[in-house]
């Protein structure tokens, strides 16, 4: 059994809307400003626009973490909907557009604006992360099991599971460098990018430890923005201006508990299994894959996704990313070619699927890889989160 | 360390009927974790399934409360003030069954000194009606 699109999910326009750190704006009118980019880059009007999907709907708690959802974007542009959705229990952020992508392949809509808004930077203003705990607050969900330890950060969660990592591998915190300097020397080639300034390892070295083993620089950075991608059936993007690009797979696969603690080996996460699943669905290969976007909420979230989607062999992503120039616009594999979450902020997974697109367009500017674009995957999630897209044009 | 004082504050879980028992056997100085009486495999985070076996024949019962750290974490950053940077927090596996853990603190020790493969033993810190299981390393 596989899951096969037959080419009929493709990608017919992007859209990003401004993006940095305490705009000012509130995350729905950067909802806004981002659909309407991204339909009208697509050729289409709002009245081509059948389907609204988007992530997490109105349900996660946490300041800011949702701009808007899905009927709040559809009631603000008199969208008229076959098909809608907004989710947070999927296959990872990427979750509403894979859904969008069978949606379209079924014939329940044309077009499909997916989109995902964040304000932390300014909803958090100088309240800090911390500021949603105070007074009677209580922990449920995951939070019941961290938040009494002084874990309430998925710095802490995630650091964990990369000290297993580090300590059964051997991956050292010089290794780990190398993907906050390549995604902070892409943003400096990027116009979108947040933090362009060079950053060199000594500076990695000497900052300032969050959660060991994770520095200032492994952690991404909350800001205000939005994007949009339009998903459209191929039959219906007949004469739109755009190449389409091809969805040629996508994989979410859960095959273990959703904890961040008792997956069987600490050294894995469920990204994984979405990338197991997702290669179950297609014949291409790891080693066709031109450029990869992969989630790097933190540094080591990058390092999973390297070794769950086949790119080199399990515990041997340290050696893999060593110096950097494999993972550079001029390697084998570039990674994070618009400078990922670290460095161009964090618009939790959405800013890799846009970057994905951008590159197979041939528009990366001065961050394009140097090698020829035809294969791309874009991956978001971490911990028992997680979602893969593999597009080609 | 001997002199280690447990924080003031923490944040304290909203109690399920299912994790009742795990942050309340403090108390009585046990730490009870979902058992499944048909297979005799351990749940944590507790739930009224087995996730090995599907059964429902499940309750809490007490463990040893020894443990061994298999991952662990200084936190430096200030994330949340009511409780003061840096401290350990730690993945422990319990020694009935090493593929039940725990996320938790390794306390009266310095944080830089917990290392993966450390034997620890469960004591708990009283919060209102919340008994928090921690850590402690076994004096070798």
């Amino acid at each position: 059994m596989s899951g096969d699109l037959q080419g009929r999910a493709v990608i017919t326009g992007i859209g990003q809307s401004q993006t940095g750190r305490r705009l000012g704006r509130t995350g729905f009118e950067l909802t806004i400003e981002a659909c309407k980019k991204a339909i009208a880059d697509a050729g289409l009007s709002v009245e081509d626009i059948d389907g609204v999907a988007s992530y997490p709907g109105p349900g996660l708690g946490a300041t800011g973490m949702s701009g808007a959802s899905t009927t709040q974007l559809h009631a603000a542009l008199g969208i008229k909907a076959k098909w809608y959705l907004g989710a947070s229990e999927v296959a990872g952020q990427l979750g509403p557009l894979m859904e969008a992508c069978m949606a379209v392949s079924l014939g329940f809509a044309n077009h499909v604006v997916c989109f995902r808004s964040v304000w932390e930077s300014t909803a958090q203003g100088s309240g800090g992360f911390g500021g949603s705990f105070r007074g009677s607050y209580r922990a449920s969900g995951f939070m019941e099991w961290t938040a009494p330890y002084g874990a309430i950060s998925a710095a802490n969660w995630i650091a964990m599971l990369c000290d297993a990592y580090m300590h059964r591998n051997g991956m050292t915190r010089e290794q780990l460098a190398m993907i906050a300097l390549n995604a902070r020397r892409n943003a400096g080639l990027n116009p979108a990018g947040i933090y362009r300034d060079p950053l060199t390892l000594d500076d990695y070295m000497s900052a300032r430890i969050i959660s060991t083993p994770f520095c200032l620089f492994d952690c991404d950075i909350p800001a205000d923005g939005a994007i949009a991608i339009i998903v459209s059936r191929r039959d219906a993007s007949n004469g739109l201006p755009r190449t389409p690009i091809n969805v040629e797979a996508f994989g979410g696969g859960l095959y273990e508990r959703f904890t961040w603690d008792q997956r069987a080996d600490l050294t894995t996460m469920a990204a994984h299994d979405a990338a197991a699943s997702m290669w179950e669905n297609t014949k291409i290969k790891p080693t066709d894959v031109d450029v990869a976007e992969l989630y790097d909420g933190f540094s080591y979230l990058t390092v999973q996704w390297i070794e769950a989607l086949g790119f080199c062999p399990q515990g041997e992503v340290g050696k893999f990313i060593e110096g950097g120039g494999r993972i550079s616009l001029e390697g084998q594999l570039p990674v994070n070619t618009h400078g990922g979450q670290l460095s161009a902020g964090r618009l939790h997974g959405y800013g890799f699927i846009h970057e994905a697109c951008t590159q197979l367009w041939r528009e990366g500017g001065e961050r394009q890889a140097k090698k020829d674009v035809n294969v791309a995957v874009a991956a978001a999630g971490g911990g028992p989160i997680a979602g893969c897209i593999l597009l080609s044009i | 360390m001997s002199d280690y004082k447990s924080p003031e504050t923490r944040i304290l879980p909203e109690i399920t009927d299912e994790s009742r028992a795990f942050w309340t056997g403090g108390e009585r100085g046990e730490l009870l974790i979902y058992k499944c009486l048909d297979c005799q495999g351990l749940i944590h985070p507790p739930a009224p399934a087995c996730y090995h076996c599907q059964s429902i024949n499940v309750a809490p019962r007490p463990v040893s409360g020894r443990a061994t750290v298999a991952a662990k974490t200084i936190n430096v950053h200030s994330f949340n003030p009511a409780m003061p940077s840096p401290f350990s927090v730690a993945i422990v596996e319990l020694e009935e069954d090493a593929s039940t853990r725990l996320t938790t603190n390794v306390i009266g020790c310095p944080p830089e000194s917990v290392h993966i493969g450390m034997k620890v033993q469960v004591e708990f810190e009283h919060y209102e009606d919340v008994w928090v299981p921690v850590f402690r390393p076994v004096a070798s």
